[in-house]
């Protein structure tokens, strides 16, 4: 039986003798005894690596990985440039702990730093955080943060109706917690947060979320939902799509107060759903509310510059029960995945790679609006996706599309309750021209 | 010779680039989107050629150091080997969209089942949720399902939860960001609950009590039995902080101890790696009563019609505690790891708790051992009062192993044990390296007495030398 332990049976007795014990079972001997496993654990044995993996290719051939995908919805399909998982492998980050020990993680701490100011750069925010575990997370954490920086008294917040459901649902859990009223603020029919509503529901309201691009990939006016937030003395938080940045405006452009959203364009494979990243950053007055870790720069005893963690008086391992938050870790790995893709695009890439965004989406949604029976929904400025309306079920359409191969627009009935005729359709720099082509006619098949 | 290494924006070359995209191969429109939306520069990030890059982030993990580079018995993290067929299985699973339909990712939600069942077993529960990222964001979890649990009794004055004073800070934290107030209990003389002090604290406001077994300081609460009939004769649930459970697996179960809700991290005590602070997972377990208040959405078999299916309608359910489905890339390197050891967890644990002993039972003589007896997985030591006096504390002696090529115990926790050493080494760990680490110990030992100032010279051998952390936090500096 395979257990990665590599002293032999000998040496295990050996040892025991050692420690002044006859068996292994005397090691346990404060455990009580009728509490203890009698039967063994009802589990099989171990396998070799050969079986594992057949195990595995088992497995993977129940999935279907080979569709064309024109869906997105917070996980996206971008290519990933091959130094990033080359890099990814280097063991001496993979298979770190947390940079306790300063001197021997430099390598670790200074990726951290790097990857603050990354952050700090793409969103035009004075402070970042090393990451937190996802997008929803972030939002949660930044819930938090405005009803801290409202110094708990305002048990009121607004979140976009344009943010992801998932993260809707995240934020409320979170928020049930603290006693946080959630108030949703509607879309109006162009697609994006009625910014009069914002107004009406502002008061006593710690602040508000706003995704941009919203969850049904509309450009939202953040400017507009920025002052009428700021008007109530209220605290904006932008959440935004990393890649998009290249194109649009930064939270920073339109006054917001703490930026956060998913790193996963940034990088990540789809991976059923994570790990991503969760960013987040915010204006210098917020520093010391900002949850989880963060790396500063120091000098060493030579005076060499030298990194640490560093205000760690917000954390738990010091603060416990009146920490900024539990938070702990960090997404690490996924933070040096940001920042090398990043290092790697530069500022031209990123530009050209959210542009190219924005032309195939509109090439995409061109072709399918020549067809009778699919409308565009809403009239918003739209990035990378966009939501499609049609006469005929959306499953069915769904169900043709995958028997010729492709992964078309979601269903939005899945995740919206009532939602009978729209399907959200994203493309990315990965949908050539020939694969939209053969979609578009294969859609016109499935809604004949 | 010590020097700062550059960082990447200090490498950027104008007109340099590590990327390559394919032209533009739809007809290029114009004016998609209004100027007021559009940023008016480009974003300010470095230029930077693929080669340079690639030189940058590989000599960086150069100044870093991992499992792989040498020992790391870093107390109450678990840092065992971790095997490379796990690293490599996620690929399959790369291209997998979370929104894929329900009839393209079965393998995948067979996966999940797979561990939830094995999970399960091991620790003696009913079910599991992997949406968890962390530890942490476990504990946050079950304690919402505490939460929840005694909202829907309408029990609603239970607000508190008991937290000994040897737990992990993230208990308490945890505790407080589910809305409960914390009382802390002294742990008694032989460092396990104190039975009185828990019996004065539980009542009425009683929610749970939240219990890492073994403890922080690495000793199995002989009194469970009891510490868990006084919880549960007074309406509370009973947390079990899977931080410890290494030591345990296949021995006895948090289920079979008393247990209602836990956490485990599948980056500690099955084997996915840390990754330098993550991404890791939290899945946590619940026993039956407390199913339904899972949060969503659960993986279930799908009795009507064969296969596996998530399960979104929990009229109880805590709600969504992230994105998606959890860690599911780590998931698939845990199940790696489980498919790998089956019922050899109990070899893995037997070995975990044999090599800290064989330890323990070696430094005796020279470190002071408060709690000196049969040890579980890992046991606290500190400087005697001889090295004291000489000035040598536990942060010099954590330097000192930094020289030797060892990467530190944890320091200076648990709390309640001033200047503790906490040692943890796994049971993928040879005697030989126990061997030359127990010498090291030992060396750095008869150095604290002999010549004090070589230890605080500490570490030589880094690429820095100690950073001035205070000067840090004073004047803050957290981006280039």
């Amino acid at each position: 039986m395979k257990s990665y332990v590599p002293n032999t049976i000998s040496e295990r007795e050996e040892m025991l003798k050692v420690v002044g014990v006859n068996t292994m079972d005397d090691l346990f001997s404060d455990v009580p005894e009728d509490m203890r496993l009698k039967a063994g654990l009802a589990l099989h044995d171990g396998m070799s690596e050969i079986e594992v993996r057949r195990e595995f290719l088992r497995l993977a051939k129940m999935n279907n990985t080979d569709l064309h995908i024109f869906r997105g919805a917070g996980s996206y399909n971008h290519y990933i440039p091959s130094c990033i998982p080359q890099l990814l492998s280097r063991s001496e980050f993979y298979t770190a702990y947390t940079p306790y020990q300063a001197e021997m993680s430099q390598g670790m701490l200074q990726s951290i730093f790097e990857y603050q100011t990354f952050i700090c750069r793409l969103t035009g925010m004075d402070v970042s955080n090393a990451s937190v575990y996802d997008g929803a997370t972030a939002a949660a954490e930044a819930v938090s943060m405005m009803f801290q920086i409202g110094r708990k008294k305002k048990k009121k917040v607004l979140l976009s109706g344009g943010l992801h459901h998932e993260i809707i649902e995240a934020v409320k859990t979170y928020a049930h917690c603290l006693d946080i009223e959630v108030v949703i603020v509607p879309l109006n029919e162009k697609g994006t947060t009625d910014v009069e509503k914002i107004s009406e529901l502002a008061d006593g309201a710690s602040g508000i979320i706003v995704q941009n691009p919203n969850f049904y990939g509309c450009i939202e006016d953040m400017q507009a939902a920025s002052d009428a937030i700021h008007a109530q003395g209220g605290i904006f938080t932008a959440y935004v799509n990393p890649m998009s940045l290249g194109a649009l405006k930064r939270p920073c452009d339109y006054n917001a107060d703490i930026a956060i959203g998913d790193a996963q364009p940034l990088g990540m494979p789809m991976s059923f759903g994570g790990p991503y990243a969760g960013f987040m950053a915010c204006k210098k007055d917020y520093t010391r509310m900002i949850p989880g870790r963060i790396t500063g720069e120091t000098r060493d005893s030579e005076g060499n510059r030298a990194y640490v963690l560093t205000l760690q008086a917000r954390e738990q391992h010091i603060k416990r029960q009146l920490a900024s938050s539990n938070i702990c870790s960090n997404q690490m790995l996924c933070a040096i995945t940001a920042s090398i893709y990043l290092a790697c695009m530069g500022p031209v890439g990123m530009r050209e790679v959210a542009m190219q965004n924005i032309q195939k989406a509109h090439y995409l949604a061109d072709g399918l609006t020549q067809n009778k029976h699919a409308k565009l929904r809403y009239n918003a400025p739209f990035y990378n996706e966009f939501v499609i309306d049609t006469d005929k079920n959306p499953e069915v359409i769904n169900a043709v599309l995958k028997s010729k191969g492709f992964m078309g627009g979601l269903p939005l009935g899945r995740v919206i309750p009532g939602d009978k005729t729209g399907m959200l359709w994203c493309a990315t720099e990965m949908n050539s021209r020939e694969e939209i082509d053969a979609l578009i006619c294969a859609f016109e098949e499935a809604v004949k | 010779m010590r020097e700062a290494y550059k960082l990447i924006f200090e490498r950027s070359i104008q007109g340099h680039k590590g990327y390559d995209l394919p032209a533009l191969d739809v007809p290029q429109m114009d004016k998609l989107i209004p100027d007021e939306y559009l940023a008016d520069a480009d974003l300010e990030l470095p230029e930077i050629a693929e080669i340079d890059l690639v030189r940058h982030y590989t000599n960086l993990s150069r100044r870093n150091f991992g499992v792989d580079n040498g020992f790391y018995p870093l107390g109450s993290c678990t840092m065992k080997y971790n095997p490379k067929i796990n690293e490599e299985m996620p690929a399959l699973f790369n291209n997998l969209h979370p929104y894929a339909d329900a009839d393209t990712v079965n393998g995948a939600l067979e996966l999940m089942l797979n561990v939830d069942k094995m999970l399960s077993e091991i620790t003696g529960m009913a079910k599991c949720t992997l949406s968890p990222a962390a530890g942490a964001h476990g504990e946050l979890t079950g304690l919402m399902i505490i939460r929840k649990y005694h909202e829907t009794r309408e029990d609603y004055d239970r607000k508190t939860i008991i937290v000994p004073d040897a737990a992990h800070g993230t208990n308490p934290a945890s505790a407080s960001m589910a809305g409960f107030k914390i009382k802390e209990i002294k742990s008694a003389p032989d460092g396990g609950v104190d039975l009185d002090a828990l019996r004065a604290a539980v009542g009425p406001d009683t929610a749970g009590l939240m219990l890492t077994n073994p403890s922080t300081l690495g000793l199995f609460e002989r009194n469970i039995k009891e510490v868990a009939q006084i919880v549960h004769d007074a309406g509370g649930l009973l947390y079990y902080d899977g931080a410890n459970l290494n030591a345990v697996m296949g021995v006895v179960r948090p289920g079979d101890m008393g247990f209602d809700v836990l956490h485990m991290n599948l980056h500690k005590t099955f084997s996915t790696p840390h990754g330098g602070g993550g991404p890791g997972s939290g899945p946590v377990a619940v026993k039956a009563e407390l199913i339904p208040y899972l949060p969503t959405p659960v993986v279930f078999e799908n009795e009507c019609c064969g296969g596996v299916k998530l399960d979104y309608d929990r009229p109880l359910s805590i709600g969504r505690v992230k994105n998606f489905y959890g860690n599911f890339g780590v998931i698939v390197k845990a199940y790696a790891y489980l498919l790998s050891l089956g019922r050899g967890v109990r070899e893995a644990s037997q070995n975990a708790v044999l090599n800290a002993n064989y330890i323990r039972v070696k430094l005796k003589d020279v470190y002071d051992i408060p709690y000196d007896r049969i040890c579980m997985h890992e046991f606290v030591c500190a400087p005697t009062k001889e090295m004291i006096e000489k000035g040598v504390v536990t942060n010099d002696i954590a330097k000192a192993l930094i020289d030797r090529g060892y990467h530190p115990p944890t320091v200076h926790f648990p709390l309640i044990v001033h200047e503790a050493i906490m040692i943890e080494p796994t049971e993928t760990e040879s005697r030989e390296t126990l061997d030359e680490f127990i010498q090291a110990m030992r060396d750095i030992a008869k150095d604290a007495i002999e010549n004090p100032d070589k230890v605080h010279a500490a570490p030589v051998t880094t690429p820095v030398g100690r950073p001035d952390d205070v000067g840090a936090a004073k004047n803050p500096i957290v981006k280039f």
